[in-house]
């Protein structure tokens, strides 16, 4: 039995397996399936400071190897998830970790500086990489002045782990993840989804109902592993990885190129004991090829 | 209650007409959860390159003597294609239980009417087969395009009083279900419903002007099946609402269709 333990900027996980926000609901939906204490972080779904009713229906389009959606951040706000929701998931002993979304810098403050106050919420995940909502989201995160703009008005107001998600649609995203960094960012996680579009031929029409939506799973994880690969060679903060994951061995390929943890998005639809197996299979791994720890292989790829 | 990810054993494949397959699964080790009327399963597809994500399909009926699961599918794309190849023997990954049943009724003086159109009369079954259990006939209208599209007819006779429209008039009343005479002659205390959209919505609309209470089973596009992703919403009263989670089965006074 190797060591799986990581950590993220002092956040220690019990196995490098996190879930990726929007595809694990508050973890509450998978309890049947999993133990959720063997997970080693629960991205919670994306919230913002004000409620959203999201986009409407259609939001998901199967792809080859993928989907896309256009969820649209559909969510009770801020107020709603620390009276309602963080009581029920406040004693699951893993870190619990809520991704943050908004309009502007001072909605992300806002709402971060809410979540602060929650004890059991060691960290949060700053989507500044959302695709499907008109403003903020991927509007900050496809520049380098936006993202580090949203990332210091965030940093002033939360002072606990700051992980920030960033987009893979933009032409660099190292430059990216510096200037998160820089602005004071403890790790950045990538890569959110990819825009796409899917037309029926058959209706001669667009399928998702904003037209437009974000792609994810297995098609996205080439994408995902070179962007992952680049970020960590450029930055200085730990990288989690994450992009199309869905067995040990796309994780394994995500710590080689330098991520200190990974998340599990689309693949916990298709099985969702995917991300227990996923940490033994990671196990499994590290004993087959001598290692003793999980650090040992984070970022050992040339 | 209980969710659970099983290995089912095929037991039969039964092709019913050539659009429609019916597939018994069992599970070898152990009884099967408990699952209710109106509640569906997420089916993996093994062998379809088109097919990335699992594919919802109802419980079509739960033979507790045989533990047996059934599921009647009918072939419109790629995943529902293979699930027809499938053989006797051959392994099913199944999620199940999922989503809410319909409201059964607890009085044995209700007097229930179950709509299916196509397909969706798979539900149908099973709730049948626990109100007769309860004691309570259940009564039938099941409506197709055509004879040939008329699912399971001999056991759902087998349970209750069955009423048949055709778009053809090729057996029971020409029409639609809304039009049959039985309607004009019988009052319910509870109509529930599946079928295609524009046939639920007239039975709602029907119901409406009944002033009887009435429950849709609604088939919105999944992703998770576990109220994890959002993506299968409905615009309700309270808002969206997941349909994986939430329903599928709705009262039709909680949606916003225009009846
Ligand atoms: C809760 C629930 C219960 C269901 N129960 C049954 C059942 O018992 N038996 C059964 O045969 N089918 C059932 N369905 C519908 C079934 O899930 C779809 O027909 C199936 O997913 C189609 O998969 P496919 O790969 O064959 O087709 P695809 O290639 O995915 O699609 C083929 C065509 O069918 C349409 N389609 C796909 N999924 C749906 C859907 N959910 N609703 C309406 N149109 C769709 C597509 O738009 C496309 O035009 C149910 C759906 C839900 C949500
Ligand atoms: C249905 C759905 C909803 C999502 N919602 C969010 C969200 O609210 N916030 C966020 O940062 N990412 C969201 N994502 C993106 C995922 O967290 C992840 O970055 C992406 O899906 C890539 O990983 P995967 O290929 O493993 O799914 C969502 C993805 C999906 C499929
Ligand atoms: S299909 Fe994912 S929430 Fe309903």
């Amino acid at each position: 039995m190797a060591d799986l333990r990581t950590n993220i900027a002092g956040l220690q996980l019990c196995n490098p397996v996190m879930t990726a926000s929007g595809t694990f609901g508050y973890g509450l939906e998978f309890q049947d399936f999993v133990n959720l204490e063997q997970i080693g972080g629960i991205i919670v779904k994306g919230t913002t400071l004000q409620p959203r009713q999201g986009n409407p229906y259609p939001r998901m389009a199967e792809t080859a190897q993928g989907m896309l959606n256009c969820v649209g951040l559909q969510n009770k706000g801020v107020d709603y998830f620390c009276e309602h929701i963080y009581p029920q998931i406040k004693d699951i002993r893993t870190n619990m970790i809520v991704n943050v979304s908004g309009n502007s810098p001072e909605d992300y403050a806002e709402c971060a500086a809410r979540i602060n106050e929650l004890e059991h919420i060691p960290a949060i995940e700053l989507n500044i990489s959302c695709p499907n909502v008109k403003h903020g989201g991927m509007a900050f995160g496809t520049t380098t002045d936006g993202a580090a703009s949203v990332v210091k008005a965030v940093r002033e107001a939360y002072k606990k782990t700051l992980i920030v998600k960033l987009s893979p649609n933009v032409t660099s995203i190292t430059d990216i993840a510096l200037a998160v960094q820089d602005a004071g960012a403890d790790a950045v996680s990538l890569i959110n989804t990819l825009m796409g579009m899917a037309i029926d031929a058959e209706k001669r029409k667009r399928v998702l109902s904003i037209g437009t939506g974000g792609l994810s799973g297995p098609c996205v994880k080439p994408v995902a592993l070179r962007m992952v690969y680049q970020v960590a060679h450029a930055v200085r903060i730990p990288v989690i990885g994450l992009g199309g994951i869905s067995c040990a061995t796309d994780a394994v390929e995500f710590l080689l190129a330098g991520a200190s943890a990974v998340e599990i998005g689309t693949a916990n639809f298709l099985d969702p004991a995917i991300t227990v197996k996923v940490a033994e299979g990671i196990n499994a791994y590290l004993d087959r090829h001598g290692f003793q720890s999980v650090k040992d292989i984070i970022g050992i790829c040339e | 209650m209980k969710k659970y990810i099983l290995d089912l054993k095929l037991t039969a494949v039964e092709r019913l007409h050539e659009r429609y397959v019916l597939l018994k699964a069992t599970d070898c080790q152990k009884p099967l959860p408990e699952m209710q009327p109106g509640q569906f399963a997420q089916l993996q597809i093994e062998g379809s390159k088109q097919t990335f994500l699992r594919r919802p399909i109802s419980i079509h009926y739960v033979d507790r003597k045989q533990n047996e699961v059934w599921f009647l599918v009918q072939t419109v794309g790629d995943g529902t294609r293979q699930l027809a190849r499938m053989q006797a023997g051959d392994t099913l990954n199944v999620i199940l239980p999922l989503g809410n049943g319909f409201t059964m009724p607890s009085d044995a003086s209700a007097r229930v009417l179950q709509v299916g159109g196509g397909v969706g009369v798979a539900p149908l079954l099973y709730m049948g087969a626990v109100m007769r259990e309860k004691g309570i006939e259940p009564t039938f209208l099941l409506g197709a395009r055509s004879a040939g599209d008329l699912l399971q007819l001999d056991k759902f006779r087998a349970l209750g009083r069955v009423f048949v429209t055709t778009e053809d008039g090729s057996m029971g009343e020409k029409g639609f279900v809304t039009q049959h005479s039985l309607l004009q002659q019988e009052k319910f205390t509870q109509i529930s419903v599946c079928g295609p959209k524009p046939m639920m919505v007239a039975v709602a609309r029907y119901a409406k002007s009944a002033d009887t209470p009435c429950e849709v089973s609604l088939e919105n596009m999944m992703a998770c099946g576990l109220g994890a992703c959002l993506c299968c919403v409905e615009d309700t009263e309270t808002g969206n609402v997941c349909v994986c989670k939430e329903g599928p089965v709705f009262d039709i006074k909680k949606l916003k269709w225009q009846i």
